[in-house]
């Protein structure tokens, strides 16, 4: 259904426009005054200052594969990211855990594992479908390399990034 | 509907009336009636002990009054009322009988399903994430379908073991076994070879090998096909790729004349695993494991990617014009007697077609095949290992194929034959010619997929693609026209032997215009007698009949003796 807006009626001085554009460039000539006095700042000297503790909760930088605290490395080469990851930034060569290993038990884990992060979009829908709480989006999000082999991280960077995160369910324990 | 015929018998379905031959598994004929009843011991090749209870369903028969009583009437269909039975029935086992109702549906059947799904989920680990079964797996799609989604076990799981060595190339995990007892019942049905069996019965009740033996035939990767869940995986593609990832392209085994029909799983131009595909004049649901997993050898390191020729006596790469070139000129100097042509029995008819005419072009004196034989193992393994003989008997000519190798042997020694093709073929290592006896010819051109003795000698080496990389048909042992498909692409400039040949006729001033192996089969249809008024899509994914052989697979007579014994549904 249509509505009809109602033009306002102005008056023959505000016709004008003249009172209007004055009292705009009060505003206007009051930022500049404060700018070039300092009372306000407007730009963050960016690398120097660095905006990382007001980064949000949520916020979604680079993915990164954790290990938890018992020393593990949680992601069991599922591929459930590599599927469904929009941009195919991940590629993973899964490999079976030798027998005497410590953890021979969960049996598979990655034999090589990367991240394109040319490619990556930081979506998160990793970290979201990954069932062994192996991959989380950190806060890194200075991503720099001065080649593209470099901008690809590895197993060992992703860990690297990604630390040990602590009381993630467990489901590898004697108990299963 | 009221007219049935003597060996036909009224089914209702969900509501349905429907017409079954009398001894129709109820499963059957629900399949039949387009209404899949969930299932994971029942499989058509086997019989059924209807261990699972997964197929349950609600049937009914016509009520049986009491003496005295009135007799129910037929309705205006012709159909009698029919009385549900509160206990319901397995479907794998239950053949249909007159004027019966099937319920695939309802409170009682779903019940069932739900209550059997629970108790094999009870004890199930969570292994989804590291389980090759994963993405195929009976236990997770019927979980989605009749699952609760969360688990009311409060108690400890049951502990069995995990990681079991069975055999070479099979592994077991008695913690995802639904105790189903396929694999039990293949080895000892099918295979002949009863090694597995249940022990500990109970709620600790695990799959095993009997002491001191091991499932080692060379049918025991069927049993990693036919389990329902990720209980028995294979050795060989164990953690190598998910199986959501793989393209699956439906063709024929190449490694005996049988032909198995097969599907390969592909992901990025590399092949990762090669399964049975059914075809019941065929190979019924199985492979052997020895041509399974014979495709490793497509991606070994001796590949051939370029042309190449021999210049004092080393070879080096040249573009396809040139070596093609240098071939003709050789060819072109000789005479038609002096040039001898071996084929190959792996080629598809299609090629074989190209090489009848490049022998027709050239006049060449000889043409011949290098036979394979060896022995047939009595249930899939063809006694000719080579996959197209009858292939190579209808298009070349040749009655006896391989006959007349020796006497190609004794034209090159009495300096007779000068110029050797040999394509697609390893005259050194499989048709018996010494390196020193190749020596001798004037030009020897060698295509193959690798590197090997022949082609080391050879003075014009051209990459030939191999079987998962080209599009064709054969005619197996019995006489059936199969279709072989391209799964991937072959590597670098690698091209299919009948391209190679066009190109050589095309250089030696014959006719063009043939651009794919369509192309060529509708030539196929035009001068080969037997084929004719064939076409490329008629021939479909099972194949056709073409030519009487009188050969038959013992495999499948077995099964048709077990169906008619009514053993199996088949």
């Amino acid at each position: 259904m249509a509505i009809i807006v109602q033009r306002p009626k102005l008056k023959w001085w505000e016709q004008l426009y003249l009172p209007a554009l004055v009292s705009g460039m009060r505003v206007t000539l009051g930022h500049l005054v404060a700018t070039l006095t300092r009372k306000t700042k407007v730009t963050m000297q960016y690398p120097e200052e660095k905006w990382d503790a007001n980064l949000p909760d949520h916020y979604r930088g680079a993915p990164a594969l954790v290990t938890d605290e018992h020393g593990r490395e949680r992601c069991v080469a599922c591929q459930l990211c590599e599927f469904i990851c929009p941009p195919r930034a991940i590629t993973i060569k899964p490999e079976e855990i030798p027998s005497d290993d410590k953890w021979a038990k969960v049996e598979k884990r990655p034999r090589a594992f990367e991240i394109d992060m040319i490619r990556c979009i930081y979506c998160g829908l990793c970290e979201e479908v990954c069932p062994e709480q192996a991959i989380y989006l950190r806060k890194d999000y200075a991503i720099t390399g001065t080649s593209r082999a470099e901008m690809v991280h590895d197993k060992e960077r992703l860990y690297e990034i990604g630390g040990v995160r602590t009381g993630l369910v467990n489901k590898w324990n004697d108990l299963k | 509907m009221s007219e049935v015929k003597p060996d036909l018998v009224d089914v209702q379905i969900d509501g349905v009336w429907h017409q079954f031959p009398k001894g129709t598994r109820l499963i059957e004929a629900c399949r039949q009636a387009g209404v899949e009843v969930p299932h994971y011991c029942y499989h058509p090749k086997l019989t059924s002990p209807g261990n699972c209870r997964m197929c349950l369903v609600e049937t009914g028969m016509p009520p049986r009054p009491a003496p005295g009583a009135e007799s129910p009437q037929p309705d205006e269909s012709g159909h009698l009322p029919i009385s549900w039975i509160p206990r319901p029935v397995i479907a794998c086992a239950n053949t249909v009988a007159p004027n019966m109702g099937v319920r695939t549906t309802g409170p009682i059947t779903e019940g069932c399903r739900e209550g059997v799904m629970e108790l094999l989920l009870a004890n199930h680990p969570l292994d989804c994430p590291i389980c090759d079964q994963a993405g195929e797996c009976s236990l997770q799609e019927y979980s989605v379908e009749h699952g609760k989604g969360e688990s009311r076990f409060r108690e400890q799981k049951v502990k069995k073991p995990k990681n079991v060595d069975v055999g070479p190339r099979v592994r077991l995990d008695d913690e995802r076994c639904i105790m189903c007892s396929r694999c039990i019942r293949f080895t000892d049905e099918i295979a002949d070879d009863p090694v597995l069996g249940f022990t500990d019965r109970g709620s600790h009740t695990v799959l095993t090998v009997y002491p001191g033996r091991e499932l080692a035939n060379n049918y025991s990767l069927n049993t990693v096909d036919i389990c329902p869940v990720g209980a028995l995986t294979s050795n060989d593609f164990r953690f190598q790729m998910r199986v959501w990832f793989m393209r699956q392209t439906d063709t024929i085994d190449v490694n005996c004349a049988t032909g198995c029909n097969v599907t390969v799983f592909s992901r990025q131009n590399k092949i990762y695993r090669v399964v049975p595909r059914q075809n019941n004049d065929v190979n019924s649901d199985w492979m052997p494991d020895s041509h399974r997993l014979s495709f490793h050898w497509i991606d070994s390191d001796a590949r051939l990617t370029e042309p190449m020729v021999k210049e004092n006596g080393k070879h080096r790469v040249a573009t396809w014009g040139e070596a093609i070139a240098k071939t003709v000129e050789k060819l072109t100097s000789l005479s038609g007697s002096e040039i001898a042509v071996i084929a190959s029995a792996r080629m598809t008819n299609e090629e074989l077609l190209m090489v009848n005419r490049l022998v027709k072009q050239l006049g060449a004196g000889h043409v011949e095949i290098v036979p394979r034989m060896g022995e047939a193992d009595g249930y899939l393994i063809s006694a000719d290992r080579n996959p197209n003989t009858n292939g190579v008997k209808l298009i070349l000519g040749l009655e006896k194929p391989g006959s007349a190798l020796e006497r190609v042997k004794s034209g090159i020694e009495q300096g007779r034959i000068k110029a050797l093709l040999c394509l697609q073929e390893n005259l050194v290592e499989d048709g018996g010619f010494s390196g020193e006896l190749l020596g001798k010819l004037d030009f020897l051109l060698a295509t193959h997929p690798h590197a090997n003795p022949t082609t080391g000698i050879a003075d014009v080496v051209l990459p030939g693609a191999c079987w998962a990389e080209k599009s064709g048909t054969m005619i197996n042992v019995t006489g059936r026209l199969q279709r072989l498909n391209k799964a991937v692409d072959a590597p670098g400039e690698t091209l299919e032997s009948w391209e190679i040949v066009r190109d050589l006729i095309q250089a030696l001033g014959g006719g063009n215009g043939i651009y794919s192996a369509m192309d060529l089969f509708k030539q196929l249809a035009a001068e080969v007698p037997e084929f004719k008024g064939l076409s490329w899509g008629q021939i479909g994914d099972l194949g056709l009949p073409l030519i009487e052989t009188g050969e038959t697979i013992p495999a499948l007579e077995r099964e048709k003796e077990r169906k008619a014994a009514g053993l199996i549904v088949g």
